[in-house]
């Protein structure tokens, strides 16, 4: 069958079982827009930036477990994307990126709207193509999604010229493939899987500290199996948020810097971590000379660069999740002698939980917490999937928010990109249209990408859009506060910010600002059973802080904040006489 | 510490970008690196030295690892390989001190690959140490230019059928 580049390419989307693309046209990409134009199969949400193409292909990656797919034209069209793919590298989402290209004969040339797009992504990509041959191009797409989606997942671009979309091709897909080179290990090493068993079953104070490994290869049941079997408390990372329920007994929640006391206290204190799906990011080691310093680690990653690449390792085992933590969860049945007693350890973690507990003061202007805290109280029980901005939005809700359910918390871990919630929020709707999908947002983070709302409102998306808005760049304004002696440097959003509910309604969109406590729940209910796009505009306490805090490159026990009924100073000083009282050794790297 | 890595990589076009961009992205340092096909026409080499202590090249292998396009990754032992290189070196050798120049080269076993008036082009293949001795002993003429290919390795003959 001879067909062009651009219907082989869409005929290899739908090979790969695409039924979304998130994208936005330009000259080079116009044959295979007009491809598309023919296809029923395949459903293209048109963004309003390139930007928000990629992070809508992520959130629709996270939300559903497929590889996401976008498509973009070249030059700016690509370099607008490059904020995508590197959100999606940091965080590691399976993702497909297809890029339009000028013709091969002018490539070089600094030809219209040409930009080097595989060289510009070469470090935030897992692997990247450039068309040249358009008979490759059914084994490039093949290919591609293969690398996106296994071994430990990530961005793959594929930069298309505008001939190779137009010269003619004998179609047909390749079944079989091997990529020479490429073979993530899946199963764990048998003996160290025993060792590590042994290590937990014997230890007195263990914790498991997982992360968005767990997400990708949907291993939470087998997570659930291992920590309720051995009675392992577990702590999550802010990417493994959901993957062991925020209100199970044995969670402690998140760690790092603003994780819960009791998680931090918990890692520092324990004599065995198993580490999955984790990297030792700097914001949940603090720093990494004093972390964890009694403890045995256990590693689990398939990765084997993310071994012993923070922080020391002593029980390294490469491997999928899924596969290791089901080998894990059968060793640990086995051991014969005794467990180590925890019941001490289960004791002492009460007691943390007992005296800091996640709280908040609400009086007066509403309590950006208070939102959350609302959110999480009328979302009960139903499917939620939240996506959030970065900065403090993100932290009250990673904190307040409780996550029971996998691929229901959608933030950008690694990158911290500001003006994620919204794109994603599109994403993760899309891809879960039952869901209520609510993007916690900040006033300066949706601000990146208001014009998405042409977006919700042209695909009559029902997504909530709570805006915690304090007219401030907040995460800044809180460093400023306490690290650069109040010296509010360009964070002061005040003047400038527009009336969000006019800019809903602007986009035909139902917009709401609520300014009194008693607002907050009524107007969030009838949101969600309203099932219709809405903004809503919460005006919140403006100079409220995040904590517990961990200050930057400071060990994770030494936190600011979160002791409730004591103010900030009784706590610097509690905190300065514990650690006098016990001296953290340090660790060797 | 210094380490000859012998990388086998898809010859494709792009692959050295990759390395090198992964190499200074990542910190790494590289002292020299050399490339070029192998008995396969699909399978380049590269050999890539570096200068790192057993974390860092834990690293630097692992990274290289997860490029799509690198296919093996040997850290050869200097005892068990063979390693050369080739430097050209252009010196000032004007009638009255070229016979001196010459017979420097001879006892190197050095090749003269260009005469002109007044300089004379010395190639020489061998080990670092034994070039860096003809490179000091050249100096005092005036060297006026030199390339090195950099180093390329193989690992010896029974341990590489091993």
């Amino acid at each position: 069958m001879r067909i062009t580049g651009a219907e082989a390419l869409i005929k290899s989307l739908e090979m790969e079982g695409v039924d979304v693309l998130f994208g936005y046209p330009g000259g080079v990409v116009l044959p295979i827009y007009d491809a598309l134009f023919d296809c029923k199969t395949i459903r293209h949400v048109l963004v309003r930036h390139e930007q928000c193409a990629g992070h809508a292909a992520d959130a629709y990656a996270r939300a559903t477990g497929k590889v996401g797919v976008c498509l973009v034209t070249s030059g700016p069209g690509a370099t607008n994307l490059v904020t995508g793919l590197a959100n999606a590298w940091m965080d590691s989402t399976p993702m497909v990126a297809i890029t339009g290209q000028v013709a091969t004969n002018v490539l070089g040339t600094d030809a219209f709207q040409e930009a080097d797009i595989t060289g510009i992504t070469l470090p935030i990509t897992k692997h990247s193509y450039l068309v040249k041959d358009v008979s490759q191009l059914p084994t490039i797409i093949r290919e591609a999604f293969q690398l996106a989606k296994s071994g430990r997942p990530g961005p793959v671009l594929i930069d298309m010229p505008v001939d190779m979309s137009k010269a003619e091709i004998d179609f047909k897909y390749p079944e079989d493939l091997t990529i020479p080179g490429y073979k993530p290990t899946y199963k764990g090493h048998a003996k160290q899987i025993k060792e590590a068993a042994k290590l937990l079953a014997g230890a007195h104070k263990p914790i498991i500290y997982a992360g968005g490994g767990i997400t990708h290869s949907e291993a939470w049941d087998e997570l659930r199996k291992l920590a309720e079997t051995v009675q392992i408390p577990v702590t999550t990372t802010l990417m493994g948020k959901g993957v062991f329920p925020d209100d199970h007994d044995l969670s402690l929640r998140m760690l790092g810097m603003h994780g819960t006391r009791y998680a931090n206290y918990a890692i520092m204190d324990s004599d065995v971590i198993l580490a999955i799906g984790v990297r030792f990011d700097d914001r949940v080691t603090g720093k990494v000379s004093t972390f964890a310093p009694h403890a045995t680690i256990i590693h689990v990653d398939i990765d084997p660069a993310e071994i012993s690449k923070n922080v020391r390792v002593d029980v390294p085992i490469v491997g999928d999740a899924k596969t290791v933590l089901k080998d894990l969860v059968t060793a640990v049945q086995k051991i014969e002698q005794p467990h180590g007693d925890k019941t001490k350890w289960h004791e002492l973690i009460a007691r943390w939980k007992e005296a800091y507990p996640l709280h908040y003061h609400q009086n007066g202007v509403i309590r950006p917490e208070y939102v959350v805290d609302t959110i999480n109280k009328v979302t009960k029980g139903r499917e939620t999937i939240i996506t959030t901005g970065v900065g403090q939005n993100q932290m009250w809700a990673a904190q307040f928010y409780s996550a029971n359910t996998p691929r229901g918390f959608i933030t950008s871990g690694g990158l911290g990109t500001m003006g994620f919630g919204l794109p994603a929020a599109v994403g993760a709707q899309v891809g879960k249209p039952d869901s209520v999908v609510i993007d916690i947002d900040g006033d300066g983070s949706i601000q990146m990408v208001s014009q998405e709302l042409a977006t919700v409102a042209a695909n009559k998306l029902p997504i909530i859009i709570a805006i915690l808005n304090n007219r401030f760049l907040g995460m800044v304004r809180q460093w400023q506060e306490l690290f650069y002696d109040h010296r509010y440097s360009s964070v002061d959003l005040d003047v400038g910010t527009p009336d969000f509910v006019k800019l809903a309604e602007a986009y035909g969109i139902k917009g709401v600002r609520v300014e009194k406590i008693e607002d907050v729940e009524p107007t969030l209910k009838e949101a969600i059973e309203a099932r219709k796009p809405i903004l809503i505009d919460f005006m919140v306490a403006r100079e409220e802080n995040v904590y517990p805090m961990v200050a930057p490159g400071a060990s994770i026990d030494e936190m600011l904040g979160g002791i409730p009924g004591a103010s900030l100073s009784q706590m610097i000083d509690e905190e300065v006489e514990k650690r006098e009282t016990h001296p953290v050794s340090t660790r060797s790297k | 510490m210094k380490h000859i890595l012998s990388v086998l990589v898809q010859n494709k076009p792009g692959v050295l970008a990759r390395v090198s961009g992964l190499f200074s992205r990542r910190g790494f340092n590289i002292d020299s690196l050399a490339v070029g096909p192998t008995e396969n026409p699909e399978v380049s080499r590269m050999t890539i030295v570096v200068d790192a202590d057993d974390v860092k090249l834990e690293q630097i292998t692992k990274q290289l690892y997860k490029l799509v396009n690198i296919l093996k990754i040997s850290d050869l032992d200097p005892r068990d390989s063979v390693e050369r290189e080739l430097v050209l070196i252009k010196v000032n050798a004007p009638p009255n001190i070229r016979g001196e120049v010459l017979e420097t080269a001879n006892i190197f076993r050095a090749n003269i690959v260009d005469v002109s008036k007044s300089t004379l082009t010395i190639e020489i293949t061998g080990t670092a140490t034994k070039i860096q001795a003809l490179e000091d002993l050249l100096r005092p003429y005036g060297i006026k230019e030199l390339v090195r290919t950099g180093k390329i390795a193989l690992a010896r003959g029974k341990l590489a059928e091993a």
